[in-house]
């Protein structure tokens, strides 16, 4: 099983909306790679990327239409995620498929209960287990140098990317399977970008990411395979060199090329 | 292949300007070349030195070229058919210059003959080969400009009647050779002469492996003539 997650036929029309934000859209999201989803504004890859986790569920009335398979433990079923009805599964889903938002979003409290905070509700209340993971899930997000000796100072008073890298601590720390990505370096400075990027890369040997970006240099460094959405729909889905060296569909090239308009 | 044009119409100027370029560039080899063979078939020292003289002119270009290519990587980061024109064309100045490099040999030789004095007989061939490779290389930039393979596929068959062409004259300067050994210094300087003809050929041709490459976003370099046009 390559995959970790498969969308197949996915339309999803928001509550209260006359027409589906996205139509009939199929995207595999293979064990172990980075997945990017390129595509104008408005063109739907965040409302997929939500759809992926139910996050949409946040708020009622919203329909989907199709299938989106995760990989169950076993390593060889799916589970359409999809037919989840129960609160508390989905918050297992999200879980198992974490998401960092293009804004980091660090609670108001101290750079450890930022993370300790989610791994107590999961049910971990060991402080010598809580510390461990902590302390992994920091290193993991290349956040443990910089934040070793002050794990006790309020997490708004680190820098944008220091607070997007907790962020990703956080979503790391409940051992998630797929890590989203929301434009998660669109409020960085190049440089904040490129210590999230490299991460990222790291990221990659323990977890199959997802990232929606508007910087196409961004997915054409990081990603392995690349999805061209417009208008709701998936143009194209290759490998990611296929897609900025030689494209197969008109739009997928003038979009990347900025012929797009 | 999209031709069409970008949103920033700076972009696209920047690519008409190189592009311009290196057919400028293509033209000043071109004549560097004839002028080389001109020089060689009429023993005209003085246009012999002026094609060496005016090599830096081509070198000139090179430099130009590769900076513009340089810019528009660092500014605009190319993909596509914008990021495999650049490689193109790095790769064209590349063989341009160095065709530009051939002319200054055959010019070279071309001053050596006139020293020397040689008989008519002895430039047989060479005549014809050079027509053809000026044919081939016209074409060639021809094609390049219009982005145009089929024309592309033309040059590359011409070359295999250059590759002949050069055998022949091989062939007859070591008949000269065997005949009349004061013919030798002569014959040596002219087998230099159609050995640097030939390389113009084989570059002619990389030209256009470009040109499919631009085109198809195939890279065709070392592949076969048959095998080539399968993938096409």
């Amino acid at each position: 099983m390559k995959n970790m997650m498969e969308v197949k036929g996915l339309t999803f029309t928001y509550s209260g909306a006359n027409e589906a934000s996205l139509v009939d859209v199929t995207l595999p999201v293979e064990k172990n790679k980075v997945t990017a989803l390129i595509g104008p504004s408005g063109c739907g890859k965040s409302t997929l990327l939500r759809g992926m986790n139910r996050i949409h569920d946040l708020y009622p009335g919203h329909t989907y239409e199709g299938v989106i398979n995760l990989l169950n433990t076993d390593g060889k079923s799916y589970t359409n995620i999809l037919d989840i009805k129960k609160e508390a599964e989905l918050i297992r889903l999200r879980q198992r498929v974490g998401m960092i938002f293009q804004k980091p979003t660090p609670f108001p409290m101290t750079i450890f209960e930022n993370i300790a905070y989610g791994l107590r509700l999961s049910g971990i209340k060991n402080k010598a287990d809580l510390k461990d993971i902590v302390e992994q899930s920091l290193r993991d997000a290349a956040l443990w140098n910089e934040a070793k000796d002050r794990l006790d100072h309020d997490a708004r008073g680190l820098s944008g990317g220091q607070q997007q890298r907790l962020c990703i601590a956080r979503a790391i720390a409940l051992k998630p399977e797929v890590i989203l990505f929301d434009e998660p370096t669109s409020a960085l400075d190049p440089i904040s970008t490129l210590a999230i990027e490299e991460m990222i890369s790291v990221l990659r040997e323990k977890y199959s990411i997802c990232i929606v970006t508007h910087n196409m240099q961004q997915a054409a460094r990081i990603s392995d395979f690349t999805g061209f959405m417009y208008l709701g729909e998936m143009i194209e889905y290759d490998q990611t060199d296929t897609i900025f060296m030689k494209p197969s569909k008109k739009q997928t090239e003038d979009y990347i090329s900025g012929r797009f308009g | 292949m999209t031709t069409g044009q970008h949103i920033s119409h700076k972009f696209d100027e920047e690519v008409e300007e190189v592009t311009t370029s290196v057919l400028n560039m293509g033209g000043l080899v071109v004549q560097q070349i004839d002028r080389a063979i001109k020089a060689l078939l009429t023993g005209d020292k003085m246009l012999a030195q002026g094609v060496i003289d005016d090599d830096v002119k081509v070198n000139a270009l090179d430099v130009e070229i590769d900076e513009m290519c340089n810019r528009i990587i660092v500014v605009r980061q190319p993909t596509a058919t914008d990021l495999r024109l650049i490689m193109a064309i790095i790769k064209t100045t590349s063989d341009l210059e160095r065709m530009g490099d051939e002319a200054k040999r055959i010019a070279r030789q071309a001053v050596d003959i006139s020293k020397r004095g040689a008989l008519p007989e002895q430039f047989e061939s060479i005549e014809q080969m050079s027509a053809r490779v000026n044919t081939m290389l016209n074409r060639a930039l021809d094609a390049f400009a219009r982005r145009d393979i089929e024309e592309g596929l033309n040059v590359i068959h011409i070359d295999r009647k250059v590759d002949k062409d050069y055998e022949n004259l091989v062939r007859q300067q070591i008949t000269h050779m065997m005949e009349d050994p004061r013919k030798i210094p002569v014959a040596i300087d002219l087998l230099w002469a159609s050995r640097a003809l030939e390389r113009i050929g084989d570059r002619s041709c990389n030209i256009c492996e470009y040109v499919i490459y631009l085109v198809k976003g195939k890279d065709v370099r070392h592949t076969e003539l048959k095998e080539l046009k399968e993938h096409l």
